[in-house]
């Protein structure tokens, strides 16, 4: 498990102004300038999926994130935007409880999904992650046929009790993932021998096929080729129709192309939240529009 | 000419020279390696491929009933106690009619098997007809008569037989009496003081047996510590001390092992001496941190996406090893298993300390049967004065590698076959 950030490639956008508006950069703008202590814009929605106040996270006595309060949304699409290390991943990763493998990693704050406390000693995390869904970096399908992929989660939660039922939902979440086309020819052939870009839909066809409320998503395509990653972009805005998404992305075009509301991170503190147009048009913060400009990625 | 350039250019030779020398001096270890096994292969085949051929003789023996000292053939006491070596001992004389002095005809008797008496009660048992008439019959010879046929012309004289002996033995062969072929009593017989009759069927059961055992306690216990360890072990100093303990386990000699084995197992529960079960509890404590080590490696080699992706769908801890990890570690697993049990297969020290070392005729039957095992008889057999054990004891070697290499080359099919690519 990765704790630091990869050091991943600086966005292809990131020398280009953003959304074809010229910024007025700021100059004297760098990593050190100070983080306003409340975030600005509009972190709170009304009615939200998942409520998260004065979250802090430490690794060890290093503290990685500084009291964040952010919603989410229902059936909203989040991205969450920063330079690497600014705990992005780390926040998403306290969502569903993915932290507690981390033996040194601990989580302070209120985290609610709806009326549920996430860190409740009463909740069992299987239960959770049941309700959230998660899809990783790297496309990560099991050694198991593309079937049997899919079906996993809905087996292991004993969601369906026949054949005929657990079919209909492998069918459902490749139709939904926009693969079934691809792949209904072999379904029963390795989830491993498909390209980059099917793998990562199959994952998410794997996430779906739970039914989860919220789909969290730790940049996804990072490792796929650009017409694949268009794929996952377009599946990302259908998905939104029926999930609450929360997406973390290295690719600002992506969180523009993407996402309803951006929440920009910087080294663990929550710097702003607004309306993706908002942001990358026309932020409130000028760490903001420095990062989005590219001054430091 | 570029400065650079040049300098690389100067450097160039020695740095190639430095890899030729590092090529050649590879392949000298390569070269003396093989050789060494190439001479222990030789010198073992060599000594060894005589014993599994034996020499017998053709005789008419005639079942005569007052000769054999039976007067009702269905009364199985008497067809048990009949004297069949006077049967024999006629046969012979009738071919040397000779041989009337007292220890010439000892010496001609002695060129039989002891043997032979009990051959003609097995067919007289299973013919009771028999009886009465005669037939020809192949016998076993003895050792030193064996020996003599398997030496070339000139070396004959190296084997321990009298000049007497040795020209009945010659003049039995000019009659062509004399057959050779596979020896069976090798692979269908017990241990026995007599070379000829000796097999290793005991030592192979033996073996048998006490790997069934290690192999049903430490793979599970192995592999079950394994998965604890790594999956579900709190990472504290108490976990540190048990795996730095596991690996001192691996480093301890096994002899050790052995008197472990003596005063707990026997001294203490009361378990009886040389038998399979106390062999193989000892081996697995032998065996265990190899299956360990080798099972946590296996688990560790696991990518940890998978058990992300397992997690992140809900699956429990317990899930998450069952369906992903353990299929994806098993073959890696089983190798170290294989080997464990390939390393404990070759093991001797620790079970001469629990007695397996004991001189036994019988085919042991079950784990609970005194026996002894492969690399034990080798060591017995090394220990024999007769010169056939010689090549009995290379006849053992061979049969022992060529199971340990049937089993490291399952070790290697398994993997290949069980590996999955992700």
């Amino acid at each position: 498990m990765d704790i630091a950030q990869p050091l991943d490639k600086i966005p292809a956008s990131s020398s280009e102004p953003a959304a074809g508006k010229a910024i007025n950069v700021k100059e004297g703008v760098d990593q050190d300038t100070p983080v306003p202590a409340k975030p600005v814009g509009n972190p709170f929605v009304d009615d939200p999926k998942m409520k998260l106040r004065d979250v802090e996270v430490f690794y060890g006595d290093e503290q990685a994130i500084h009291g964040i309060s952010l919603d989410i949304g229902k059936n909203e699409v989040l991205s969450m935007i920063g330079p690497s290390g600014c705990g992005k991943s780390t926040f998403l990763r306290c969502l569903n409880r993915m932290n507690d493998t981390i033996d040194i990693c601990r989580v302070k704050g209120s985290l609610h999904l709806e009326d549920q406390d996430l860190y409740d000693p009463k909740l069992d995390v299987v239960e959770l992650r049941a309700r959230v869904g998660m899809v990783f970096q790297k496309p990560n399908p099991f050694p198991k046929s593309i079937y049997d992929n899919v079906a996993y989660g809905p087996r292991i939660h004993g969601l369906a009790n026949r054949r005929s039922d657990l079919d209909e939902i492998v069918e459902t979440s490749l139709q939904k993932a926009g693969l079934w086309k691809e792949v209904k020819d072999r379904l029963h052939s390795p989830g491993t021998g498909l390209s980059g870009g099917q793998q990562q839909r199959l994952c998410i066809a794997r996430t779906i096929a739970v039914s989860p409320e919220v789909i969290l998503m730790d940049e996804p395509c990072s490792a796929l080729d650009p017409i694949a990653t268009a794929k996952i972009e377009e599946l990302i805005a259908e998905l939104s129709e029926n999930f609450t998404i929360a997406i973390v992305t290295h690719s600002m075009q992506q969180a523009a192309r993407v996402s309803n509301r951006t929440a920009y991170f910087h080294l663990g503190k929550l710097v702003e939240v607004n309306d993706t147009e908002k942001v990358f048009t026309n932020p409130d913060h000028k760490l903001t529009e420095a990062y989005i400009t590219g001054r430091f990625g | 000419m570029n400065k650079t350039t040049e300098k690389v250019r100067q450097t160039l030779a020695k740095r190639y020279r430095s890899e030729k020398r590092f090529r050649a001096f590879g392949i000298a270890s390569i070269t003396l390696g093989l050789l060494a096994l190439v001479i222990l292969f030789t010198d073992i085949i060599g000594k060894g491929h005589s014993a599994f051929i034996e020499h017998r003789v053709t005789l008419e023996v005639s079942f005569d009933a007052d000769v054999l000292q039976i007067s009702d053939v269905n009364d199985a006491d008497q067809v048990t106690y009949g004297n069949y070596i006077a049967a024999i001992r006629a046969a012979m004389s009738e071919q040397f009619p000779e041989v009337q002095n007292r220890s010439e005809r000892k010496q001609l008797n002695g060129l039989i098997s002891s043997s032979a008496e009990f051959e003609l009660r097995d067919m007289l048992r299973a013919d009771h007809s028999l009886l009465g008439q005669s037939r020809t019959v192949s016998l076993q010879l003895d050792d030193a008569a064996d020996l003599f046929f398997k030496a070339s012309p000139g070396k004959r004289d190296g084997v321990r037989v009298t000049d007497l002996q040795k020209s009945w033995l010659l003049t039995l062969e000019e009659r062509d009496l004399v057959t050779s072929g596979f020896n069976q009593s090798l692979f269908t017989r017990g241990d026995s003081r007599e070379p000829e009759q000796a097999g290793m069927l005991g030592a192979i059961l033996g073996s048998l047996f006490t790997m069934m055992v290690t192999l049903v306690l430490s793979f599970p216990i192995g592999v079950a510590a394994a998965i604890y360890l790594e999956e579900f072990a709190p990472k504290n100093k108490f976990t540190d001390f048990i795996e730095v303990n596991i690996n001192n386990l691996a480093a301890v000699p096994s002899i050790i092992f052995g008197l472990l084995g003596v005063s707990i197992f026997i001294g203490l529960f009361g378990m009886p001496r040389s038998i399979p079960l106390v062999g193989g509890i000892v081996l697995t404590l032998m065996t265990l941190p190899t299956i360990i080590i080798s099972s946590r490696a296996a688990i560790k080699a696991v990518p940890p996406s998978i058990r992300q992706a397992a997690m992140g769908l809900g699956a429990s801890n317990m899930q998450v090893v069952l369906h992903h990890v353990l299929p994806l570690a098993l073959p890696g697993m089983l190798t170290g298993a294989i080997i464990g049990m390939a390393q404990a297969l070759g093991e001797t020290a620790p079970l001469l300390m629990i007695g397996m070392v004991a001189f036994i005729v019988e085919l042991p039957a079950g784990p609970v049967d005194p026996a002894t095992v492969l690399p034990v008889q080798i060591f017995l057999w090394a220990g024999s004065p007769e010169q056939a054990f010689v090549a009995l004891t290379s006849a053992a070697i061979m049969v022992l590698l060529a199971f340990l290499i049937t089993m490291n080359t399952i070790a290697v099919l398994l993997r290949k076959r069980l590996e999955r690519r992700w």
